[in-house]
C-alpha cells in the first residue's frame, strides 16, 4: 500500500481504487453498514430516516416545480395553475410539494416527541439536540415563504402578518419590515425575495442535517431504555437491521403520504388560497399552515403585542436550553413514574394549542389558549428543573441485552462469543 | 475495532450461512422485495422527466395559421410557428421553372421541387439553415438571395435555391419544409 | 359561531380522516380546517358522480353545465385558466370544440401595422372573459366583483356542494331580515346577503340532450361542470392514487416479511 493512500478493505478492484483515494466506501460501510446500534429501537426509531427521505423529496419535486412557476405577483397564481393543469404530471408535482411540507412537520413533530420521552437530548447528546431545533427553524423559515409563492390570499396575508410581527421590535421594528419586504407593503420584491430564498433554504437544511448526523454518529443513538450500550451484546450492526425496519416504516410512510396527495390534495390546505391574492380584502378568518398553529396560538394568547411575538419566539428558543433544564440524569421516560405524566400532559396542551390556534382569537379560545401556553412553559422551566430532584426514578435495566432477551433465551449467533472490544 | 467486530457479527446474521431451513426462502424474498422497490423507484422517476417535455398548452400551440391572400406575387413573409421562423414564398412563373430546371444529379441533396410543394407557387420551408441554424437572408426584397436565387445564409455562406434547396456552401441538406396543408385556397395551417 | 361548512364533504372526509389518525400522523388535522366567519347554515350533501375512491365526472352532466355557464354564467364571470382545448376532456369532438371556439371573438395581435385586432378563438385560447379586467367588472355590477370560476369549487369551504348550495339557496328573506339595497337573500351564503341575483330559472337554457332545464338540474349540472373545471386532473389522480397504494401495500408486505426473517435470530 502506498504511502498517502487509505488502506481499503474493499475487493472490487475499482472500488477499492476510489476508496484508497477517497475513503467514502469505508466511510459508508462504517457510519451505515457496520454501524453499531442499541439492538432495541422501537418504531419511533423511524422517523430520523424518514425527515431525511421527506427532505429528498421536498427538494426533488421543488426543483422541478421552479422550472415551471413564475415569481412575479401578475404570473405567480397562474403559473401554479398552469403547473396544475398543463405541465405534465405537474399537477402530482405540485400536490407532493404541497402535502410533503404537511408531511415533514408531521414526521418531524413525532421525531421532537421521540426525543422528548426518551431523553434523547441530555449528555452526551446536547449539540446534537441543538442542531435538531436549528432545522426545525429552517424548516418553518422555508415552509413559510413556500406557501407564500402560490400568492393567493393566504399568501398573502400569511406573509402580511407574520412579516408584521418584526414591527414589535421597539424602535427599529418598522424600518425592518420594510426592509423584509423591499416596499412599504408585501409585494413583487417581498415575493422575489421568498422565492430565492425558499429555493435556498433547503440546502442549508441539508448542510445542518449533515452535522445533525455527523453527531449523532459520535455519541451514537439514543434507544427506549436510555441507558448506554455496554458491549457488543447490546448493539447490532446498522445494516441490514435497521436498514430493513426504516425500510417497512418508509412503506407505512408512503402509503400515509399517498392518502394525501391522491384522494384528499388539499385537504390541510385553505380554500381561501385558492383566491387570488388581493392587497385590499383581507379573508375574514386568517390562519397559518396547520403545523404553525401552536405558535400561533401562544402568540395570541398574549394580550401584549411585543409580549406574543417573544412568548412565541421564546417557545423554541427553550429547546435550545432543554438539555440543562432537565436535571434529572435517567433519560428514558419509562423509569420517571411522574415526569412521564407532565410530558403527557405537555403533549396534551400543545395538541391544544395546535387547535386554538385554528380557533378565532375570542373568549373561551384565547383563555384556553392561555392556560395550555402557561403549562407549556411550566414544563420546561419549573417542572423538568424540580423533578430531577424531587422525583424517585425507577430502576433501571443492567443493559440493553438482558430485558429484550425473552427468558434469558440463547445470545444471537457471535454476539456473546465475541471478546468486548469495545466496551 | 469496534467496526471489524460489528463486521464480523453481520456475516454471521447474514443470509449466507448453510444449514439454516428459512433461507432459500429469505433470499427468494429479498430478491423479490428489492426489485418490487426498484420498479417503485424506476416509475417514480418518470413524473420527473416527463414534466420537462413540452407542456399540454405549448403542444396547443404547435400549429400555426396563415392567410395567403396578401402576400403578393415574387414576395415572401416570415411566420412563427413552434418558435421558429417559417418562409412562406409566392414565387413567380420563373421562380418554379428554375427550380424545376436544376438537374437533381447537381443537387448536395437531391429533391424534386414538386415533392416540396402542395401548389405551384407557395414554397413553405423551416427558415433555419441546415448547417448551424442561423436564419437566411432573402425574405426582403433588398436582401441579398445567393447565388441560385432563393436564399443566402451570411454565418458560413450558404446559398438556396428557388425551392429552399441547398446549393452551395457548407449545409448538408435543404431548408425543411415543415408539416402543412391548404384549409381553402387562400389559408394554410402549418403544423 | 356555527362553522361554515364544517360538517360538508363530511362522508368523503370522515373515511380519510379515520384512515389518517388511525395511522396516528395526522395530529394536527382536527384542527386544521380554518372556518370562514360569519353566519351560515350548514352546507347539505348533495351526491355528485365524482366522489369516493373511484368517482368520475359525468361527462353529459358537465357538458350540460359548460352549456349553463356559457349561456348564463359567463355573462358576468370569466373562467380565466381554461382553454377552449379543454373541453375534449369532457368528451367534445375536436371539431366541436372548433366550433365551440369559432362562436368567440378574442383579442390578437399586435398586426404588421401595430393594432390589435379581433380573430374567432381557436382551441388553443383560454375561454374569453366578460370584462377585460376587475375594475370593469365592479363597474358594470354595482361594486360586487363576479369572481373567476376557474378554480372556485377549490376556493370555497365545501367545493361543489357549496354551489350546488348556493344556485339553489335562493328565496325571500325571512321576516325581520332587512337587505341592504341591491342585495339578495341566500340561506347558504355567509351572512346571507349576496350581490348576484338568482342567476337560474326554470327552463332558462334549453339542453341539447331533452334534460329537464330545472333549476335544481342545472345547478346540479353547474357544480359538476365547475367542479371539473377546477380539478381536471382528479381522475387521473385517483386512479393513479388506487394502483400506488396497492403497490405499497404489497411492497410493504414484502419489506416486513424481509424484516421479520433477518430480525428472527435477534429477538
Amino acid at each position: 500500500m502506498a504511502i498517502g493512500l487509505h488502506d481499503s478493505d474493499f475487493k472490487n478492484p475499482v472500488v477499492r481504487w476510489i476508496d484508497a483515494r477517497l475513503p467514502v466506501f469505508t466511510m459508508m460501510q462504517k457510519e451505515y453498514g457496520t454501524f453499531p446500534t442499541p439492538r432495541n429501537f422501537n418504531y419511533f426509531w423511524n422517523f430520523g430516516a424518514l425527515a431525511m427521505i421527506n427532505l429528498m423529496i421536498m427538494i426533488a419535486t421543488g426543483i422541478f416545480l421552479a422550472m415551471h412557476y413564475t415569481p412575479h405577483t401578475t404570473m405567480a397564481f397562474d403559473s401554479v395553475e398552469r403547473i396544475m393543469r398543463d405541465v405534465n404530471y405537474g399537477w402530482l408535482l405540485r400536490y407532493v410539494h404541497a402535502n410533503g411540507a404537511s408531511m415533514f412537520f408531521i414526521v418531524v413533530y413525532i421525531h421532537i416527541w421521540r426525543g422528548l420521552w426518551y431523553g434523547s437530548y441530555k449528555a452526551p447528546r446536547e449539540l446534537l439536540w441543538m442542531l435538531g431545533v436549528v432545522i426545525f427553524l429552517l424548516m418553518m423559515a422555508t415552509a413559510f415563504m413556500g406557501y407564500v409563492l402560490p400568492w393567493g390570499q393566504m399568501s398573502f396575508w400569511g406573509a402580511t402578518v407574520i412579516t408584521n410581527l418584526f414591527s414589535a421590535i421597539p424602535l427599529i421594528g418598522p424600518d425592518i419590515v420594510t426592509w423584509l419586504w423591499g416596499g412599504f407593503s408585501v409585494d413583487n420584491p417581498t415575493l422575489n425575495r421568498f422565492y430565492s430564498l425558499h429555493y435556498l433554504l433547503p440546502f442549508v437544511i441539508v448542510g445542518v442535517v449533515f452535522l445533525h448526523v455527523a453527531a449523532l454518529h459520535i455519541t451514537g443513538s439514543n434507544n427506549p431504555l436510555g441507558i448506554d450500550p455496554k458491549g457488543p451484546q447490546d448493539t447490532i450492526p446498522f445494516h441490514p437491521y435497521y436498514t430493513i425496519k426504516d425500510s417497512v416504516g418508509v412503506v407505512a410512510y408512503l402509503v400515509v403520504f399517498a392518502i394525501l396527495v391522491f384522494f384528499m390534495p388539499n385537504y390541510l390546505g385553505h380554500p381561501d388560497n385558492y383566491i387570488p391574492a388581493n392587497p385590499l380584502v383581507t379573508p375574514a378568518h386568517i390562519v397559518p399552515e396547520w403545523y404553525f398553529l401552536p405558535y400561533y396560538a401562544i402568540l395570541r394568547a398574549v394580550p401584549d403585542k411585543l409580549g406574543g411575538v417573544v412568548l412565541m419566539f421564546a417557545s423554541i428558543a427553550v429547546l435550545f436550553v432543554l438539555p440543562w433544564l432537565d436535571t434529572s440524569p435517567v433519560r428514558s421516560m419509562r423509569f420517571r413514574p411522574l415526569a412521564k405524566w407532565f410530558l403527557v400532559l405537555w403533549g396534551i396542551c400543545f395538541l391544544v394549542l395546535m387547535w386554538a390556534g385554528g380557533k378565532p382569537a375570542e373568549g373561551t379560545y384565547v383563555a384556553i389558549a392561555r392556560v395550555a401556553t402557561f403549562y407549556y412553559f411550566l414544563y420546561f422551566l419549573v417542572i423538568l428543573p424540580l423533578l430531577g430532584r424531587l422525583e424517585r426514578p425507577l430502576s433501571l435495566p443492567e443493559s440493553i441485552a438482558r430485558p429484550v432477551l425473552r427468558g434469558g433465551g440463547p445470545l444471537p449467533a457471535g454476539a456473546a462469543a465475541q471478546p468486548m472490544e469495545k466496551a | 475495532m469496534a467496526d471489524t467486530m460489528a463486521q464480523q457479527r453481520g456475516a454471521q446474521h447474514g443470509a449466507t450461512s448453510p444449514g439454516d431451513d428459512g433461507e432459500p426462502r429469505r433470499d427468494f424474498l429479498k430478491l423479490v422485495a428489492g426489485s418490487f422497490a426498484a420498479v417503485g423507484v424506476g416509475a417514480m422517476a418518470w413524473p420527473f422527466i416527463a414534466s420537462m417535455n413540452p407542456a399540454r398548452d405549448v403542444l396547443a400551440l404547435s400549429t400555426t395559421e396563415v392567410d395567403l391572400s396578401p402576400i403578393a406575387v415574387g414576395s415572401a413573409v416570415t411566420v412563427v410557428w413552434r418558435g421558429k421562423p417559417v418562409f412562406v414564398r409566392n414565387r413567380t412563373a420563373e421562380e418554379v421553372q428554375a427550380a424545376r430546371a436544376a438537374p437533381l444529379s447537381q443537387l448536395p441533396d437531391p429533391q424534386a421541387d414538386q415533392a416540396r410543394v402542395m401548389r405551384d407557387p407557395w414554397l413553405i420551408v423551416v427558415g433555419i439553415c441546415t448547417h448551424l441554424g442561423c436564419v437566411p437572408l432573402g425574405q426582403k426584397p433588398t436582401d441579398p438571395r445567393g447565388d441560385y436565387g432563393g436564399w443566402f445564409c451570411p454565418c458560413h455562406g450558404s446559398h438556396y435555391d428557388t425551392s429552399g434547396r441547398i446549393r452551395k456552401g457548407p449545409a448538408p441538406a435543404n431548408l425543411v419544409v415543415p408539416e402543412y396543408a391548404f384549409t381553402s385556397d387562400t389559408q394554410i395551417r402549418i403544423g | 359561531m356555527s362553522v361554515f361548512g364544517n360538517t360538508v364533504r363530511a362522508t368523503f372526509r370522515a373515511t380519510f380522516r379515520a384512515l389518517a389518525l388511525g395511522a396516528g400522523l395526522l395530529l394536527g388535522a382536527g384542527a386544521a380546517p380554518a372556518l370562514a366567519a360569519g353566519e351560515a347554515t350548514a352546507i347539505p350533501d348533495h351526491r355528485f358522480s365524482f366522489e369516493g375512491l373511484f368517482g368520475t365526472y359525468d361527462r353529459a352532466s358537465a357538458q350540460r353545465g359548460f352549456q349553463v355557464y356559457k349561456e348564463v354564467c359567463a355573462a358576468c364571470h370569466a373562467m380565466k385558466q381554461l382553454s377552449y382545448r379543454n373541453l375534449r376532456e369532457l368528451g367534445l369532438s375536436d371539431a366541436e370544440v372548433r366550433a365551440i371556439a369559432a362562436t368567440v371573438e378574442v383579442q390578437d395581435g399586435p398586426n404588421d401595422e401595430g393594432q390589435m385586432f379581433e380573430r374567432p378563438a381557436r382551441p388553443s385560447d383560454r375561454f374569453r372573459s366578460p370584462f377585460p379586467n376587475e375594475n370593469a367588472a365592479r363597474a358594470a355590477n354595482n361594486g360586487a366583483y363576479p369572481p373567476d370560476l376557474s378554480v372556485i369549487a377549490k376556493a370555497r369551504e365545501g367545493g361543489a356542494d357549496y354551489l350546488h348550495a348556493l344556485l339553489t339557496g335562493y328565496s325571500d328573506p325571512p321576516p325581520g331580515v332587512t337587505l341592504m339595497d341591491g342585495m339578495n337573500y341566500n340561506r347558504y351564503f355567509p351572512g346571507h346577503q349576496i350581490a348576484m341575483a338568482q342567476p337560474l330559472n326554470e327552463g332558462q337554457v334549453t339542453f341539447h340532450d331533452g334534460t329537464n332545464a330545472t333549476v335544481e338540474q342545472m345547478a346540479h349540472d353547474v357544480a359538476t361542470f365547475l367542479a371539473w373545471a377546477a380539478e381536471p386532473e382528479m381522475e387521473e389522480r385517483k386512479r393513479m392514487g388506487v394502483r400506488l397504494i396497492m403497490f405499497l401495500t404489497i411492497l410493504g408486505g414484502l419489506a416486513y416479511a424481509v424484516k421479520r426473517r433477518i430480525w428472527q435470530d435477534v429477538h
